[in-house]
């Protein structure tokens, strides 16, 4: 028998909590089974420090940040066929949009933090990647293929969504979402 | 690439992986090309401190559970702890011991995130493994039934908590300033405690294997982030290992108590935080040594350290043999490694004691209250050490400031010092090989940094390494 060549997946982790990430490790023993299909091409799991060409889906979690995650975002849409916002973040911004309330929201959080919130050499860190103004979901950058709603989405869902790719269907989130 | 040193190369790992977080580490070099210093550095920052402004403080657990999706039940305790004080009320026992009892889930499946998932592929595959191979995948494939041992040990603890909470991650409708939303049923507690003997079977296995293997680790337990630093974390009223309540306790690097049972309301007197321009990541130090000399140390390793006993058999046997490897106190942050699976080993048998104990099932889990206090703080021992959140609320109970020590900023300074020491160990410029490289960030995996939660933030980007000269042009490189 032929072998089948594996699907090759990517995840992507950018401004979030990591708990989309979390949710994709709690699908626990099928991980086994998934590991006969897929095989992980970059991930914050595996040691491969550049996103790879030609990648048939990326699960992409957190919400664009700051300058380099853009720029990742962009690379990874790019190189892949299939792109799928995994959870709220992704989606809406959530959590990680709350700054985008105050108008200067980036020089905001930045201030409390480094500035009032600190004892000594108070102030903001300027060898980092520099924050966006406003925090952004993943389809105001890129166009998305599938959304995987949910703070996080059970690994009931991301199963779904991913087997479903594999047999060749399309994902049909009615009624396996819901917002809250 | 540093400004004014005319002369100085660096070499950039950038993304570490396998660890929870965005991070990378430049290694600059002197003029002969050999490591001078190197530095870990977070890229990423969300800004809770801020944002959280004006929002009622009882949503506080709800939001700084996002914090971090490793460690939400950490999050959800600290900050119900410090929603209690605002209440100004004492939660009834039995809520007491369920959120004891979710922590215990908590550690479980962190600790078992870090050693089978992110970590075993470098401890049994090997630090010059392939890449690509070096993985949880990869184990699956190389060693199916060791990968399956983590993945299970994991669970129990994951199911621990949605069997308690509702919910494995973000389990913020349960919780509650004054006590937790709904009691534990019968049904629930029997099946938490007819998969326990197989966690304990695991952890037990997991433990002896790792002894074993720690011969052929000599050399990283030298090398690895092996170091003097203070030591804190929190202690039970007799000195014993404790993880939700409890009070700081405080060893030097000889073991000595420098400060002990301080009320952990007063950690500004003991904790300040520095900045440094080139990390998110701020830098706290233990305030009596100032900055940068008050390094110290949280987490497993520092519990262990701290902890004169455990107040369970079989951790308690193991905490000894574990101490008997630093005489008072284990300096190696590889050992981090065999304190996580002492703490897991500890937090079967409590989530054990606690399931048995029939006070769990009662149904009276809340006491009510609104804001009678203006000010909470409340402390926590998450997976990665010391979590202290702490807020001002106005009379309608709106947060007017807050602020959060996590525990993976804590090791701040030891990650800079330790990645120093193992680049200087490893790392040849000249002739660079991806292993070398590997070992530099299996040494941050080894202190296990959560960096979504160091942050209030959390990575990707691709590693190169380049060895950049005053002029900036590239000598070398090399990717992977």
């Amino acid at each position: 028998m032929k072998a089948v060549e594996k699907t090759k997946v990517a995840t992507i982790w950018l401004s979030g909590c990591s708990g989309c990430h979390m949710s994709f490790l709690d699908q626990d023993e099928l991980l086994v089974d998934l590991a006969k299909r897929i095989q992980l091409v970059y991930s914050p799991i595996v040691d491969v420090k550049t996103f790879p060409e030609n990648v048939d889906v990326t699960l992409i979690e957190g919400a664009v940040a700051n300058e380099e995650q853009q720029s990742l975002l962009k690379e990874a849409r790019a190189r892949t066929k299939v792109l799928i916002s995994l959870g709220d973040c992704a989606v809406t911004g959530n959590v990680t949009a709350l700054r985008n309330a105050w108008e200067d929201g980036d020089r905001a959080v930045l201030e409390r933090e480094f500035i009032d919130n600190s004892d000594v050499n108070a102030q903001v860190p300027t060898d980092v990647p520099k924050l966006l103004k406003k925090v952004r979901p993943l389809h105001e950058v890129v166009k998305v293929d599938y959304f995987i709603p949910g703070c996080p989405p059970s690994a009931g869902l991301i199963n779904y969504v991913l087997t479903e790719l594999l047999a060749g269907r399309t994902p049909n989130m009615e009624a396996r979402s819901k917002y809250g | 690439m540093v400004e004014g040193d005319r002369m100085s190369k660096e070499i950039v790992i950038s993304p570490i992986t396998r660890i929870e977080g965005h991070a990378k580490v430049t290694i600059h070099l002197a003029e002969d090309e050999s490591v001078r210093e190197a530095r870990f550095q977070v890229v990423d920052f969300r800004g809770f401190e801020k944002f959280c402004e004006g929002r009622p403080f009882y949503e506080m657990p709800s939001i700084t559970s996002r914090v971090c999706g490793i460690c939400p039940v950490s999050h959800l305790l600290a900050s119900a702890k410090a929603c209690d004080e605002i209440v100004g009320v004492n939660p009834p026992k039995t809520a007491i011991l369920l959120r004891r009892l979710i922590h215990m889930g908590q550690m479980i499946q962190s600790h078992a995130l870090n050693f089978f998932h992110l970590s075993s592929p470098d401890l049994l595959l090997g630090m010059d493994a392939a890449p690509a191979e070096r993985n949880i995948f990869g184990l699956i494939e190389k060693q199916p039934k060791l990968a399956l041992q983590g993945i299970k040990l994991r669970k129990f603890g994951q199911e621990l908590i949605e069997k308690v909470a509702g919910k494995r991650i973000h389990s913020s409708d349960w919780i509650l300033p004054g006590g937790v939303q709904w009691p534990l049923p019968k049904t629930k507690a029997d099946y938490l405690l007819s998969n326990l003997p197989e966690a304990l079977d695991i952890t037990l296995k997991t433990i002896v294997m790792f002894k074993d293997r720690l011969q052929g680790f000599d050399e990283e337990v030298v090398n690895f982030g092996n170091f003097p630093t203070y030591y804190v974390g929190l202690v039970t009223a007799t000195g014993g290992l404790e993880m939700y309540d409890g009070n700081l306790r405080v060893v030097d690097q000889k073991g000595e108590k420098v400060a002990d049972q301080v009320d952990p309301a007063k950690y500004q007197e003991y904790i300040g935080e520095a900045v440094e321009p080139w990390s998110y990541m701020k830098f706290p130090y233990y305030k009596p040594l100032g900055y940068p000399d008050g390094i110290y140390r949280v987490g497993p390793l520092a519990r262990l350290n701290v902890a004169s006993y455990c107040d369970t058999p079989l951790a308690n046997a193991e905490l000894k043999e574990f101490k008997e490897l630093g005489g008072n106190v284990v300096q190696s942050t590889f050992l981090y490694h065999y304190a996580r699976l002492v703490e897991v080993l500890f937090c079967i048998e409590t989530a054990k004691k606690l399931l048995e104990n029939p006070e769990i099932l009662s149904e009276r889990v809340q006491a009510k209250a609104f804001v009678n206090n203006y000010e909470g703080i409340g402390v926590a021992e998450a997976p990665r050490g010391t979590l202290i959140h702490h807020y001002k609320v106005d009379p309608q109970g709106m947060i007017r400031w807050c602020k959060m020590i996590i525990a993976t900023e804590h090791n701040n300074l030891a990650y800079n010092k330790a990645v120093t020491q193992v680049a200087k160990k490893y790392v040849k410029a000249k002739q660079l090989q991806e292993g070398m490289l590997n070992r530099v960030e299996a040494v941050i995996r080894a202190f296990d940094p959560c960096l979504s939660c160091a942050t209030h933030a959390v990575g990707q980007m691709p590693l190169e390494v380049q060895l950049i000269d005053s002029e900036g042009k590239i000598i070398d490189r090399k990717t992977r």
